[in-house]
């Protein structure tokens, strides 16, 4: 899940958000634009010695992946009645690897440290773009996948008490309302800590 | 200490007048506001950081009136919410409470140093780089009022703190609340927490129907409930 940073000394770790995030682009990129076998195995290759270098827990780099298999069970079977499995298979690769070198990035860069990058990157650009406001905006887009998991559980949890178990709407109303009533109460406490403007 | 005053304060949600024409003079250390649900404590509560302005009257701190001055004044106020997960917003405890200092552009060793102090306070060092959205109600909560100390307000603004806790973390965050230098505002229904307090104002239907030490205005309220 978005969010999780796995503390660390490694090399990965050390090295300037900045950078990360810039070569993350640019190998996420050459990945999508090149479906070359040796390029497909030579990015899991990378990020196979990423992960190793940066000592991320194997169980915890393997729920990184995870969701997005879901999806794969879905996407590869209508992929190879369209495409073919060659097709399918690449495309799969190359989901995998985006995501993987996602979670690396994540787990090794505290949140921080991506707003301090961003911050930087937006300097040039500081007439047109708050660049405060832009990494306070991508703070409270982590923030809230957590939070709305939990509303989401919760809810599920309180329709399954009441009974309500296959009803949608006792899951999208209390959700989208407290989902709501949740923001009203951050903008809130934002404005109480000085994020006024 | 500062002086917080409510100059003949009103407030209405459209018909309903909430807060009706309150006028007090806060220079005590530890202020405890008492009362029954919807009488207006978090109403005014919430006048003395500008989040909720009157509709008629005045609230100054210090002179600077709140319907004019909020963003200064809200520099010297800090806020303590009920739910700590409506508060915390980044995902590690250390970065909430840095992220507080984010807007006071402090050199960065400066502000490590006072983030590692705040945490140190209130025993979260062991927790630091642990989720936030993990933590038990009890840690959330320390979490809060560390976020909001590491900021060093002058005045602490507490609205039920202790409600979503069970007894043993309210009696943690009650000591925690006694130890602070800082002028402190605390609303509650936990009566015990005010007892050591310097003054104690109970509200009722949007009006100030006690002020006095907090004995007697606690021994008020218990009469009026019961
Ligand atoms: N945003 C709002 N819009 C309309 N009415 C509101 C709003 N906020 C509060 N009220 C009303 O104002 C009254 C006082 O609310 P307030 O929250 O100040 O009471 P309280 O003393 O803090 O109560 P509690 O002990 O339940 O927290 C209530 O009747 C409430 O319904
Ligand atoms: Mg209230």
């Amino acid at each position: 899940m978005i969010g999780v940073f796995h503390p660390g000394t490694s090399l990965v770790h050390r090295a300037p958000a900045l950078l990360k995030l810039g070569l993350l682009t640019l190998i996420v990129t050459v990945v999508a634009m090149a479906p070359s076998p040796i390029v497909l195995g030579a990015a899991s290759v990378l990020v196979i010695v990423l992960v190793a270098v940066a000592r991320i827990p194997l169980r915890l780099a393997w729920s990184q992946v995870v969701p997005i298999l879901w999806v794969l069970a879905v996407a590869v079977p209508v992929q190879v009645l369209f495409g073919g499995w060659e097709a399918a298979a690449v495309m799969a690769v190359r989901l995998v690897l985006a995501v993987a070198l996602a979670a690396v990035y994540t787990l090794t860069t505290p949140v921080t440290a991506t707003l301090d990058a961003m911050q930087a990157l937006l300097r040039p650009f500081r007439r047109w773009v708050d660049a405060d406001r832009v990494g306070l905006a991508l703070a409270l887009t982590i923030r809230c996948v957590p939070l709305l998991a939990d509303l989401v559980r919760e809810v599920l949890e309180a329709r399954r008490a009441r009974g309500a178990e296959g009803s949608l709407t006792a899951l999208a109303v209390p959700v989208i309302v407290r989902a709501l009533r949740t923001a009203d109460h951050l903008g809130e406490a934002l404005t109480a800590r000085g994020f006024d403007d | 200490m500062s002086q917080i005053a409510f100059d003949h304060v009103s407030h209405r949600f459209d018909a309903e007048t909430v807060v009706d024409d309150v006028s007090l003079v806060l220079r005590e250390h530890r202020i405890g506001i008492v009362g029954a649900n919807g009488s207006g404590k978090s109403t005014l509560a919430r006048m003395v950081n500008g989040l909720v302005l009157p509709t008629a009257g005045r609230v100054t701190v210090d002179g600077l009136d709140l319907a004019r001055h909020a963003r200064e004044v809200r520099r010297r106020v800090g806020f303590v919410f009920t739910n700590a997960d409506n508060q915390i917003v980044m995902p590690t405890v250390r970065e909430d409470v840095a992220f507080t200092l984010r807007r006071h552009k402090l050199p960065a060793t400066d502000a490590a140093a006072r983030v590692d102090a705040v945490l140190d306070r209130f025993g979260l060092t062991e927790l630091a780089d642990r989720p936030a959205h993990r933590l038990s109600g009890g840690q959330k909560q320390l979490l809060a009022i560390a976020s909001v100390l590491v900021a060093e307000p002058d005045i602490v603004v507490a609205d039920e703190p202790t409600t979503l806790l069970d007894a043993r973390n309210a009696r943690r965050i009650a000591e925690h609340f006694a130890s602070l230098e800082q002028q402190l505002i605390v609303v509650s229904h936990h009566l015990e927490l005010l007892e050591g307090f310097d003054r104690v104002i109970v509200m009722e239907a949007g009006r100030v129907v006690a002020d006095d030490a907090p004995r007697p205005a606690l021994d008020a309220y218990r009469a009026l409930i019961a």
